[in-house]
């Protein structure tokens, strides 16, 4: 038996689910979080039953990826649970005649009916349940209010009896009978609401947002590192690490391995390159504060309800580039990592616009693990390094979208988009939130990371590193003006970005070598999970498009920069 | 006086009852799925620089749509 939920964009069917099946998902404050379906289960009738997320959509007409996704799922399911917006009776209606009309078992939850309640809005729960001959239950999923009762009434669900001819007239009467709405004032957060669309005063509240987003993540990632991880590796680590070197004999196979090189009979965490230094130093040390910095700060934009508003606000310029507003959605998810930057392409449109999202973002969008290692490589140099870096980068993403919005046929969609209400973040779905990325960045990120230091030791053992390196050389040296060795993390890049930036550590770059090797390393090629997910949204040929592109891109890049930074 | 106009034309604000949608079938389902259709009363809160997204406001609920779409919606204020 398949239970599925159903409903419209940001209704909170993702809360729920997490309610039904305790299967954590991620839950946010704006349409189309929910790119694909979870599927999990949940006792029912005293058997495990599968229950399904579906993404949000307004209708059984899809107009995305992301609804075709959900459209999709009606057919193999048992019964459904329409999850409705208590706040908009009227808008739910629509996708709830829809689901009548399919005959197949339905029970309604009423969600946000807490934030109904506050809103003057009144539904008469009963006369809706005779009306439409299916349970309806008010529910609040975030705090669990109604969960119980929905569960212990799914029994009740049945195919609706209701008939109707003209739809929106149907929903006109529906809601003229069961619903009341009392007018109250604006409260502060309506206030707040009205002034971050209007263009006068939502252009520097999302200049300050961004701006104290940014400085957060650094104070954050920066204090993390030197207070509590590099102390850690320091002090506590390395004796032990020094004392396990000396019991190897400190060299041979296995030293170098486990260990890596003494550098002047010490450990250098960043140099190293053994599993046991490098290997938990990149990922724990380097990367990890930064990712837990990042998706601090993410969540809270996500949960409070900005996101939409500033995809309003920069949707004149994003039409530049190809893509409406809403396109800065996938480009913010991939500054955490590009996997579910790709994956949320699919709340736009056309392929078209997938297309230029997953190109450009897959390009210039380094990912945190990436900004970490660069921050920690070039965040001496001020603004000089890492101004130079990431201006780059950006050059390189408004550029290429220009450029792909000239080349490409058809026009961008234009933008169509709910606006919540702000709702004040809901700490305990912000820490769940939090430490499902984090876990997921420590189960799919580390053993990469250890398996990038483990082959960057093999390739060097058996030379592979060198003949590369003179294979490359016309290109790395005489264009990007580049020793050899960078070869090395070129070819680690593919695995992991983050080992990559590591491996220039011990080459003794200058700075302006240091620029051209993080700029190379961030635009030409996605890492292979990265590759993966948007060979899979892509299709392979518009996958292969993007990598014609991001190789002549990296060739033109690599060589301007050589020629353009001062020596 | 009662007067016709396109949507964007409308001060923000002000009460504005849809009469027609200028659409194919495609948009004109679009919007009826966000509550826009003809006979609801709706208000614009702003318009973005440059022809940029209007804001909607339909019974309390808020909704961004583009500058070509709100064109094509056409209301009937009170001047």
């Amino acid at each position: 038996m398949r239970i599925l939920l159903m409903g419209s964009p940001n209704v909170g069917k993702s809360v729920i689910f997490t309610r039904l099946t305790g299967v954590n998902v991620i839950t946010s404050n704006y349409p189309g979080t929910t790119v694909e379906y979870t599927k999990g289960t949940m006792r029912y009738r005293g058997e495990r039953v599968e229950v399904v997320d579906a993404p949000g959509t307004y209708s059984l007409d899809p107009t995305s990826r992301a609804e075709e996704v959900a459209v999709a799922m009606v057919e193999e399911a048992d019964l459904i649970i329409n999850v409705a917006d208590a706040t908009n009776l009227e808008r739910s209606l629509n996708l709830t005649l829809d689901l009548i009309r399919i005959g197949k078992p339905l029970i309604i939850a009423l969600n946000l009916w807490d934030e109904a309640k506050h809103k003057g809005v009144k539904i008469d729960v009963k006369q809706l349940e005779e009306l439409l001959g299916v349970p309806c239950i008010p529910t609040c999923a975030i705090t669990g209010e109604g969960i119980k009762e929905l569960v212990s009434r799914l029994d009740e669900a049945c195919p609706s009896e209701f008939t109707y001819q003209d739809k929106w007239e149907t929903i006109g009467q529906i809601v003229s009978q069961v619903q009341q709405v009392t007018h109250r004032h604006h409260t502060v957060w309506e206030r707040l609401a009205d002034a971050s669309v209007r263009p006068f005063t939502g252009i520097p509240i999302a200049l300050i947002v961004l701006y104290l987003s940014f400085r957060l993540i650094r104070f954050i990632g920066e204090g993390l590192i030197g207070l509590i991880f590099d102390p850690l590796f320091e002090h506590l680590w390395a004796p032990l690490m020094l004392k396990l070197s000396a019991l190897l004999g400190g060299s041979g196979l296995l030293h170098g391995i486990l260990i890596g090189e003494l550098i002047d009979g010490n450990i250098e965490f960043m140099e190293s390159m053994g599993l046991l230094t490098t290997g938990l130093y990149v990922p724990f040390a380097a990367v990890l504060p930064y990712i837990f910095a990042f998706y601090l700060i993410l969540s809270l934009l996500e949960d409070s309800g900005y996101l939409p508003r500033l995809a309003v606000l920069v949707d004149t310029f994003m039409h530049r580039l190809g893509l409406h507003g809403l396109g800065i959605i996938p480009m913010l998810l991939g500054l955490g990592c590009n996997v579910p930057g790709s994956l949320s392409t699919r709340i736009l449109e056309t392929r078209r616009e997938r297309f230029i999202a997953a190109t450009i973002m897959a390009i210039a969008v380094p990912c945190m693990a990436q900004i970490a290692m660069i921050a920690g490589l070039v965040g001496k140099y001020g603004a000089k390094g890492l101004g130079t870096v990431f201006g780059t980068l950006f050059i390189i993403w408004v550029g290429l979208g220009i450029l792909l919005n000239r080349i490409l046929k058809g026009e961008s969609p234009e933008i169509f988009v709910d606006i919540p209400p702000y709702r004040p973040p809901y700490m305990k779905t912000v820490a769940k939130k939090i430490w499902m990325r984090v876990k997921w960045f420590l189960k799919e990120a580390v053993p990469f990371v250890l398996l990038g230091v483990f082959i960057v030791n093999v390739l060097y053992t058996l030379g592979i590193i060198q003949i590369m390196g003179k294979l490359a050389a016309p290109i790395v040296t005489g264009l990007f003006g580049l020793p050899q060795e960078t070869v090395g993390a070129l070819l680690i890049g593919f695995l992991r970005k983050d080992v990559a930036v590591g491996m220039l550590v011990p080459l003794g770059l200058t700075l302006r070598q240091l620029i051209i090797a993080s700029v190379i390393l961030a635009i030409y090629f996605p890492c292979v999970a990265t590759f993966t997910t948007l060979a899979k949204e892509l299709g392979l040929k518009d996958m292969l498009k993007s990598v014609a592109i991001m190789i002549t891109l990296t060739i033109i890049v690599g060589t301007l920069l050589n020629l353009v930074l001062p020596r | 006086m009662m007067v016709r106009i396109p949507l964007v034309n409308a001060y923000p604000g002000e009460p504005c009852r849809v009469v027609q949608i200028q659409g194919g079938r495609g948009l004109i389902r679009r919007l009826y799925a966000l509550g826009i259709r003809e006979g609801k009363v709706i208000r614009k809160l702003t318009t973005q620089f440059m022809r940029g997204p209007v804001v909607l406001d339909i019974g309390g609920a808020q909704v961004a749509i583009g500058f070509g779409m709100a064109s094509k919606i056409i209301v009937e204020v009170d001047r």
